[in-house]
């Protein structure tokens, strides 16, 4: 099976909000030399990818459309036991939407060769827009299943585990498919080896612009976009904690009287 | 032709709880950019009740193979009526079905997207509708605008109020036709199972008591569910616990969880994560039981404890029962 999986690299999400900063101009998170990391999700996509191939064989690409500082993404991919890796980066690509997106990650992935299964995680870590999965699904033309925790193999066909709110589903379908992968105690990612990070550094990772993928200037960019983000503004909640002292006894019992103060019991 | 479309369910011959909520959305859609409302429903179901919030048409496709979510079949017989609709601005609720449908839908009417959006207003002069959603986990909110129509909107469930009637009613129901074939569904959905929840639905409960990575195992659970259960309240928890398989994943709270907005949420082992803090900012009273002070959950509480909660819940449990009188 030929897999490919779809990093994203973003701001380190738990950085705390006290460091949180936004950028006037760009209307996104400054990034001030906070450490860059894969979109969690993204990881989990990559951990389902490498199971998959372990057992069914095959191979696993991870590619990435973004900023050309996401080479370090896609070495960590290598690292973790991926096969190949492709960078998209373009600066006709700023500003793009979801829709820009997947049409270069589209052309990407079809560079690389016609893939069985494409993994992309459920949600950013930053933006948690949920589109760039569905919709280069639908740019490759092929199904999509979104939220899955858990994939097997079997005969040639797929069988999801899909979360929903009371519970989930199981959906099957046959290659090529692509898939939003959700986090589960089956895709904890593994941590790359020395030896592996120290191979992955030394090689040598493609970079594609849109003309070198024969995307369509008006497909990308600024001036394709469908929607803006006209303002970026941290919400004013700022509540101040209030620590309960004291032995547990004592703990509880100013808890309670707080909280009937607030009507909150 | 009305320019606002609602994704509609109906449930027990009435609108579903989301349905009204993208009603609320819809009228006020409606108000500011002088459109009328269509809802869209896929399958059976009793469309009377949906007129007196002000909808002026339903559209409805009928067909056997709508019985069940099929995602491709849902995409063709969605689109079909979008399109019939003449729908401008097509809200959807952000829950499991929402979500796998929208950004697809938008591909195929070539529209724009905005997801997970929990405010809606009309910008001034312009009568431009504008979106408002969280970004970066909730630590910035976002206003988003289209920049072409048609545009695709999610609403985050429990966000917005349930519409309240309005005028008298007035509408009228117009089938659309539709050919669907079972081979056009790529995907099949072969199973669906549902997870046992006891008692009150935790996007309901006035209090939610929720456990994270802090308890140490499975275990830990039982003390939160003594506590939910003499709040008469819901247990929940955070992705660390649903990931680590300690309890079903329908328990988590956050951002690819539930939302809730209890008046008094209980985070108890739970660090704070902005993953999750994201599906508890409508809690009224957050409290936030922790044995480590430099946990971030403690920067979002209203109130905290510091401490081990094997030796703080029982006493909370024991006081709360006392209050409560069972």
């Amino acid at each position: 099976m030929r897999i490919v999986v779809c990093v994203k690299q973003i701001i380190d999400p738990e950085l705390p909000a006290s460091q949180f900063r936004i950028d006037a101009e760009s209307k996104r998170q400054r990034a001030n030399g906070h450490p860059l990391v894969i979109s969690p999700y993204d990881e989990n996509a990559l951990e389902v990818a490498l199971t998959l191939k372990e057992k069914t064989g095959g191979t696993v690409a991870v590619v990435s459309a973004g900023e050309p500082s996401a080479i370090s993404a896609l070495r960590k991919g290598l690292a973790m036991g991926a096969d190949e890796a492709a960078l998209i980066s373009d600066p006709a690509l700023d500003g793009s939407d979801a829709f820009g997106l997947a049409a270069a990650l589209a052309r990407g992935i079809q560079k690389l060769g016609t893939p069985d299964l494409v993994l992309c995680g459920c949600e950013s870590g930053d933006w948690a827009d949920r589109t760039v999965g569905p919709i280069l699904a639908e740019a490759l033309n092929i199904p999509c299943v979104s939220f899955v925790a858990q994939v097997e193999a079997q005969d040639g066909r797929l069988r999801m585990r899909r979360v929903v709110e009371e519970g989930y589903e199981i959906w099957e379908g046959a290659p090529p498919l692509l898939l939003t992968i959700l986090s589960h105690e089956s895709n904890v990612p593994r941590y790359p080896k020395v030896k592996d990070i120290m191979t992955a550094s030394r090689r040598s990772i493609p970079t594609w612009s849109a003309a070198d993928l024969g995307v369509e200037a008006g497909d990308i960019g600024k001036a394709a976009m469908r929607t803006e983000v006209q303002q970026l503004t941290l919400p004013s909640r700022e509540s101040r904690c209030e620590l309960l002292d004291g032995e547990p006894a004592q703990q509880v019992a100013t808890l309670i009287t707080k909280l009937r103060e607030r009507k909150a019991i | 032709m009305p320019g606002i479309f609602v994704l509609g369910t109906i449930e027990n011959g009435i609108p579903s709880r989301s349905t009204l909520e993208l009603l609320t959305g819809a009228q006020r859609l409606a108000g500011g950019l002088q459109e009328g409302v269509s809802v869209g429903l896929l399958g059976p179901g009793d469309a009377a009740s949906l007129y007196r919030y002000g909808v002026e048409a339903v559209y409805r496709a009928n067909h056997p193979l709508l019985k069940e979510y099929q995602a491709d079949l849902y995409l063709l017989a969605l689109q079909r009526i979008a399109q019939t609709a003449g729908a401008r601005v097509l809200l959807l609720s952000g829950d499991s079905l929402g979500r796998d449908l929208a950004a697809r839908l938008a591909f195929r009417l070539k529209a724009g997207i905005v997801t997970d959006v929990i405010e809606i207003d009309i910008e001034g002069s312009e009568k431009m509708p504008r979106f408002t959603r969280p970004a970066y986990g909730g630590k910035a909110a976002a206003v988003i605008i289209p920049k072409r129509f048609p545009v695709v909107v999610t609403l985050k469930p429990r966000t917005l109020d349930p519409a309240a009637p309005a005028g008298k009613p007035k509408g009228k129901e117009i089938p659309v036709e539709i050919s669907l074939d079972l081979a056009q569904a790529r995907t099949r959905m072969v199973e669906r199972v549902q997870e046992e929840t006891t008692g009150v639905k935790l996007e309901d409960a006035r209090a939610v008591v929720s456990g994270g990575r802090g308890l140490g195992g499975p275990e830990g659970f039982t003390l939160l569910v003594q506590l939910a259960r003499v709040l008469k309240g819901a247990v929940g928890a955070s992705r660390a616990a649903t990931d680590a398989g300690w309890v079903p994943s329908s328990m988590q709270v956050g951002q690819t969880g539930k939302t809730v907005s209890p008046d008094l949420y209980i985070a108890v082992g739970i660090s704070g994560a902005t993953q999750h803090v994201a599906g508890i900012s409508g809690a009224k009273t957050i409290v936030a039981i922790n044995a480590d002070p430099e946990a971030p959950i403690f920067k979002v509480a209203h109130l905290g404890i510091v401490g081990d909660y094997k030796a703080i819940l029982p006493p909370l449990i024991a006081k709360c029962r006392e209050l409560m009188g069972s």
